[in-house]
């Protein structure tokens, strides 16, 4: 058992690193899915490009809730700020599974969200008036990738606390 | 379709979808319609950006547009064979009259379709050397029959035939091995429209269930033997009589009619399938979808400056007239 204690950080530094990277990950492909529909908008009518743009990156900020859960994971386990103290295999395997629905949700809201995207940047090349309509669509898979980010952080804060 | 296929289309349908604003609604063929002639419905399409407003040629201004419609396919698409199932008809256009203007030592220009797979001048040096091995391998086999019959016999409606059946079977085959549920529809519905094209011709020409045989094409939707069986024992009756058992039962309505309302009938059939397409983002098929569209725009806008040209009254036309996309 002493010697998986070892193991604990690892296991917290692996839940910050998971939730940056697949969230990353997945936010990357979904902007670029719609950039690349968003060009081929702009190349037929380039005035639709401040709309476009706002569809094109509402995938992207499932990557920065990733980022603020490893940012806060770190700061939690001592890595990052210094005061760094021994976290047992239980609490690292803790941080980790704190970690996860961020990463998950995070990657999977990120494509799906940027499918609907796609598919609000076809209304905008027909109907650019109807905007305000077609950004609610993507905008709501948001909701998912929000309540993961909230279970994150109240379990990455809440396992700081455990005493185990 | 993978997941990576359904989003490599993802730049060519957002453009699709600005270029389908161009296209021409109900509104626009009324407009077009109520035109007093052939020179105003002209400048009524150079205002919306089709040939000039002096153009005169008619049948130049629609080549145009068609090449359009593949130029911009050419910029959306790296390899344009993933539309063989649109091509292969010119192809094989291309090879029926390569036969017939090397059999009748012909000097006619012009003959060729655009927008093939293969260069036409390959047809003519294969049917010129008699050597099929240039041109692609799943035409030679109808190309040396149809050679034989045009040569040997003179038999030029034979050798149509030949060609016709090939090519409806190539695109029968290239659209179910797409992967692509559109296309592979569209192959379906075309295939069977020919059949069922072929079988009231061969009704109203006296042929035998032979020649029938040899003329239609296989597909699902269509059994081609009972089809065949019902055209020679009960003649048009008994074809309408089998339709009704198949998907096809509203055909009966246009066929009594005139061919000319089957043929429209047809048409709108192939834009009701693909009208879905107007709001998928994803995949090949709005690009199919726009070729389709802008085909039957062309074909309509023709249709419409015949008529002004032959001053064939409105209500004539407009019966005429196919369905629109947008």
């Amino acid at each position: 058992m002493e010697v998986l204690n070892n193991y604990g950080i690892v296991l917290a530094v692996l839940g910050a690193v998971l939730a940056a990277l697949v969230s990353g990950v997945g936010s990357a492909r979904g902007v670029s899915m719609g950039g690349v529909a968003g060009a081929g908008v702009i190349t037929e009518d380039p005035s639709k490009f401040g709309k476009v743009l706002i569809l094109q990156l509402l995938p992207g900020t499932q990557g920065i809730y990733g980022l603020l859960i490893a940012f806060i994971t770190l700061s939690q386990i001592g890595v990052i700020g210094g005061g760094a103290e021994e976290i047992s295999f239980a609490k690292g395997l803790c941080y980790l599974g704190a970690c996860l629905p961020m990463a998950i949700v995070g990657y999977t809201s990120a494509i799906r969200q940027a499918n609907a995207s796609v598919a609000s940047i076809g209304v905008i090349a027909k109907k650019p008036e109807q905007f305000g309509k077609a950004m609610i669509f993507p905008a709501m898979v948001e909701t998912y990738a929000i309540l993961a980010l909230l279970i994150s952080i109240l379990a990455v804060i809440g396992v700081g606390g455990l005493n185990i | 379709m993978t997941d990576m296929t359904d989003k490599q289309f993802l730049y060519a349908v957002a453009r699709i979808r600005t270029k389908e604003l161009s296209l021409f609604s109900k509104s626009d063929i009324d407009q077009l319609l109520s035109c007093k002639s052939e020179k105003e419905c002209l400048r009524l399409l150079a205002d919306k950006g089709w040939g000039t407003a002096d153009e005169t040629d008619s049948d130049k201004l629609l080549a145009n547009e068609r090449m359009k419609t593949w130029e911009l396919m050419s910029e959306l698409v790296k390899d344009l064979s993933v539309f063989n199932t649109f091509l292969y008809g010119n192809d094989y256009h291309n090879l029926k009259a390569a036969i017939k203007k090397v059999y009748t030592n012909s000097d006619l220009e012009d003959i060729f379709m655009p927008n093939g797979t293969v260069n036409p001048e390959l047809f003519l040096q294969a049917v010129k050397e008699h050597d099929f091995t240039l041109i692609p391998e799943h035409m030679r086999e109808c190309a040396e029959e149809a050679y034989q019959v045009m040569f040997y016999t003179g038999d030029s409606q034979l050798c149509e035939i030949i060609i016709d059946k090939a090519a409806l079977n190539a695109i029968y085959k290239q659209g179910m091995q797409s992967g692509n549920e559109l296309l592979a529809a569209y192959a379906e519905l075309k295939t069977a429209f020919a059949d069922i094209n072929i079988i009231i011709r061969c009704i109203r020409t006296g042929k035998d269930k032979e020649f029938i045989k040899r003329a239609l094409a296989e597909c699902s939707s269509l059994d081609t033997a009972r089809l065949a069986e019902a055209a020679v024992n009960e003649g048009f009756e008994g074809v309408l009589t089998y339709l009704g058992e198949t998907v096809y039962d509203d055909a009966q309505v246009p066929l009594r009619t005139s061919m000319s309302a089957f043929e429209c009938w047809c048409d709108n059939k192939i834009i009701e399938l693909i009208k879905p397409q107007k709001y998928n983002p994803f995949t090949l098929s709005p690009l199919a979808a726009y070729i389709l569209a802008r085909d039957n725009e062309i074909k309509t806008v023709r249709i419409l400056l015949s008529g002004k040209r032959n001053e064939i009254p409105d209500g004539a036309i407009r019966e005429r007239l196919r369905d629109m996309y947008v």
